[in-house]
């Protein structure tokens, strides 16, 4: 098979965020605080790419970094059909479909202002997904519910 | 079948209770209208926090507690309460739960009873948080329509007013959801029931109708869950001119209805219930709010484990 053409940088070992919403890779690179923490790993960000089917992309590459948990659920807020691809030696060893846990904790705000959890210190946010797409939630404590549109990713 | 058991439990949330747990609070809350239960509680004491005032709810309490032989200390002004010297909820809660056997709070804020009972080691009961929940109003309000109609299956309920944030009309919505129920939404335009409420209703199978008038459909209604429109949500107060008479009731009303109609309301009402309809064996809303009183003995006496 012949080789794709890359248009954004390989990447030897580390993880590729593939399939991001397009307008949206950027607001990837800040959850990750990728503009903020400064290091040496080598960075890729792709904007308005093509995918295989022909729709516009967002992709981010991230040299040797394997992400944890949290940050995964903290990209599927904004990207709930992202691909995590971990890359070693130059090959794809493990690449799935990115997927939000029923009990959602600490990784976003609720946006009802009158809610205790925004009006207390040291209390850690916590939802429940009702709906996987398009993304639906609600909080523990004021039992709002939220869509893509009001999430705010802490 | 599963055994209900409701000690250490906490009353936070309508959505909390299973159809059977319902029902068992329900058959409960009868027994305490018709039995003695004088020294039930003997010993045992309730806190009440009320961060924020109410008076029919703290009373029915009190009384509820009082009623099973228990004592009852607490505030009724937050600012007697150390909250305002900026004490967090958790904080406060685990000093509370030192002092009594259970604890009952009201709060402004939405999610304050989760939260409240998450750091309690004693059971908490959910009085009101803030435009969120106030589950023994629901509890209340299911007994009222179950002691007129002796079902909740097959009933109609009509629900009048402000439907998009009456609190109390959602959570009975809910519970009235477990039940093989029709449901008639009568509001304005702009206070209809929101979306959520309306796609859980059609998830479960629950056949309802949105309407703005009465119309022909006060004949096919066994219930009137009646609430107060409030102007001030209204932006514009000529759109609150123009539909708060349709939202009144009085005596009228009863000419095209069933002889059996019964009429709620969560009370204080302003004008939107005629003082003629008082008298009538149709409303019930006294009755309903004097319920308040079995309906807490009931859940007292549940998460504290003694029935």
């Amino acid at each position: 098979m012949e080789d794709r053409v890359y248009k954004v940088y390989r990447i030897k070992n580390g993880t590729v965020i593939d399939h991001i919403p397009q307008g949206k890779g950027h607001l990837v690179m800040k959850i990750l605080k990728l503009h903020k923490e400064p290091s040496d790993n080598f960075i890729a960000l792709g904007v308005n790419l093509k995918s295989k089917k022909g729709e516009f992309k967002d992709l981010v590459k991230i040299e040797d970094k394997e992400l944890s948990e949290q940050e995964i659920n903290k990209i599927t807020l904004i990207a709930p059909k992202a691909t995590m691809n971990i890359i070693r030696n130059g090959k794809i060893t493990k690449k799935y479909k990115v997927k939000l846990p029923k009990n959602i904790t600490g990784i976003m705000k609720c946006s009802n202002p009158n809610c205790v959890i925004n009006n207390e210190h040291d209390v850690s946010t916590k939802f429940i997904m009702i709906q996987e797409h398009p993304l639906r939630v609600r909080c523990r404590y004021c039992e709002r519910v939220m869509e893509s549109k009001d999430i705010y990713v802490l | 079948m599963v055994k209900i058991d409701f000690k250490g439990k906490d009353i936070i949330s309508i959505r909390d209770f299973s159809k059977e747990e319902i029902l068992h609070i329900l058959k409960t809350t009868e027994r305490m209208e018709k039995e003695n239960f004088s020294n039930l509680l003997n010993g045992k004491i309730m806190g009440s926090l009320f961060f924020e005032p109410s008076t029919r709810t703290r009373l029915s309490f009190g009384s509820a507690m009082n009623g099973l032989g228990g004592t009852v200390i607490g505030f009724s002004d937050p600012k007697q309460s150390s909250a305002a010297k900026g004490e967090s909820l958790p904080d406060a809660m685990k000093i509370t739960e030192g002092y009594c056997d259970v604890i009952v709070m009201r709060h402004y804020l939405e999610g304050a009873a989760r939260l409240a009972a998450e750091s309690a080691n004693v059971p908490v009961i959910n009085a009101g948080d803030g435009a969120n929940q106030h589950p023994t109003q629901t509890f209340l309000d299911l007994y009222t329509i179950l002691k007129y109609k002796k079902k909740l299956d097959g009933l109609t309920v009509g629900f009048l007013g402000d439907l998009k944030y009456g609190r109390t009309v959602h959570s009975l919505v809910h519970a009235l959801a477990y039940f093989n129920v029709k449901l008639v939404f009568i509001s304005p335009d702009s206070l209809r029931m929101p979306p959520d409420d309306l796609e859980e209703l059609k998830k479960k199978g629950i056949g309802f109708k949105e309407i703005e008038k009465f119309n022909s459909h006060i004949k096919d209604l066994d219930v009137i869950y009646a609430t107060r429109i409030q102007k001030e949500r209204f932006p514009d107060q000529m759109d609150y001119e123009k539909v708060k008479d349709a939202f009144i009731l009085d005596k009228s009303i009863l000419k095209g209805a069933k002889k059996d109609l019964i009429i709620l309301h969560p009370l204080p009402r302003v004008n939107e219930l005629n003082y003629d309809l008082d008298d009538t064996e149709n409303a019930v809303y006294f009755d309903q709010a004097k319920n308040g009183v079995p309906v807490r003995k009931a859940l007292l006496a549940l998460v504290l484990g003694k029935i």
